[in-house]
């Protein structure tokens, strides 16, 4: 098979665009993507400081890669959850991802350790407050990013969900007809309310086999190993579905994403917006100031259970 | 050739030659989900793997 491009023999095929590329032709291809997706949402320009939020995966190691070689300012910011040899592992993955590419770019890594602040690690967290590790995980990562992102004024936070991620969790969505989520599941998300960072997903245009073989490619050492919590989740199944329909029809899941985009920015401006929404639920926690519907956000909610079960 | 798999690691044994997509579909794997290493070098559907090669075959999903 030969380069649809330049005609030198292809590393990889992409059936959803009916082309295959060789390694330059497919990184300017990875990269043009990223750059349309920067582009058609208005997520950040040259001159933006941007947060990426990394995992030691190849999404967002790849995502940190692309912004700077596009020439972007972009940090990171990588939150050890303390999941032993996965988390180590993960965090070496960064470190030396940092050291080794985004320092030459000037580039800086932020680090959060989950065990140093609640005392334990997620999930040991997640049994002493009798919740599911994974929802537990994601209020500590989103509360840390948002928190970073303020604190050090960074424009916008970016993450490294991709494709398939997107249409997996819009699938979750139609299959249990949660409408309400839908308004948020948008590649660019405002900065609402004070206190909350813009995010962006500039990843969202490119599919997660195309992303492995990007880091692959360009020789970034990722996690290949999946997170031992994620285990049977709902959004694995969901994207094996989603694959086996792709491999049959390719296209399926850039046409059910983009498909929603397109019906969603077309859709007549209601009532109020998701900004005014939000404003009128949101006010500061009064322990900690970041937007929530209660009183007392349900990250210091955590935090105070943490510190009054976890021996210190 | 020698293959290597992921979740969970092991290496299994399989007669060449034959082409990636064959190999793929006789260990029952899916194409989007997956990406064929030869060596160091990523190979497409069409290559024709033999029995001195050394292969991985690594899953492309993640996240839960």
């Amino acid at each position: 098979m030969n380069c649809t491009k330049c005609k030198t023999k292809a590393v990889i095929s992409l059936p959803r665009h009916n082309a295959a590329f060789c390694k330059g032709c497919f990184n300017g291809f990875v990269h043009d993507q990223v750059a349309r997706a920067i582009k058609s949402e208005w997520m950040f320009g040259k001159e933006e400081r941007i947060l990426v939020a990394v995992s030691g995966g190849k999404d967002s190691l790849a995502l940190w890669d692309i912004l700077l070689k596009l020439g972007y300012r972009a940090d990171a910011l990588y939150v050890n959850l303390g999941i032993g040899t996965y988390s180590e592992q993960s965090h070496a993955k960064v470190t030396k991802f940092a050291e080794v590419v985004a320092a030459s770019h000037g580039a800086t890594l932020h680090l959060h350790t989950v065990e140093q602040e609640a005392g334990a690690g997620i999930k040991e967290l997640a049994q002493l407050i009798h919740r599911p590790t994974c929802s537990t995980c994601g209020t500590i990562k989103r509360y840390q990013f948002n928190r970073v992102a303020i604190e050090q004024q960074y424009d916008v936070m970016a993450t490294g969900h991709n494709l398939d991620d997107e249409a997996a969790r819009l699938l979750g969505n139609v299959l249990h007809w949660q409408e309400e989520y839908l308004e948020k599941q948008g590649p660019s998300l405002p900065a609402s309310v004070e206190g909350f960072a813009k995010k962006v997903k500039p990843l969202y245009r490119l599919s997660e086999r195309e992303l492995a073989a990007y880091a692959v490619l360009n020789r970034i050492d990722y996690i290949v190993e999946e997170c031992p919590m994620a285990k049977g989740s709902k959004m694995l199944q969901y994207k094996e579905v989603l694959n086996r329909l792709e491999t049959e029809s390719p296209g399926t899941k850039q046409t059910f994403y983009w498909g929603f985009l397109e019906k969603q920015s077309k859709k007549q401006p209601t009532a109020t917006t998701m900004t005014e929404k939000d404003r009128a639920v949101l006010h500061p926690c009064t322990s900690c100031s970041q937007p929530t519907t209660a009183e007392v956000c349900s990250y210091c909610k955590m935090m105070v259970r943490a510190k009054t079960v976890v021996p210190r | 050739m020698q293959v290597q798999l992921s979740h969970p690691a092991r290496t299994v044994e399989v007669k060449g030659p034959k082409k990636v997509k064959e190999l793929l579909r006789e260990l029952n794997l899916v194409v989007e989900a997956h990406l064929v290493i030869k060596g160091d070098d990523l190979v497409t559907e069409d290559e024709m793997l033999y029995d001195v090669d050394q292969i991985e075959i690594r899953p492309v999903i993640s996240g839960g």
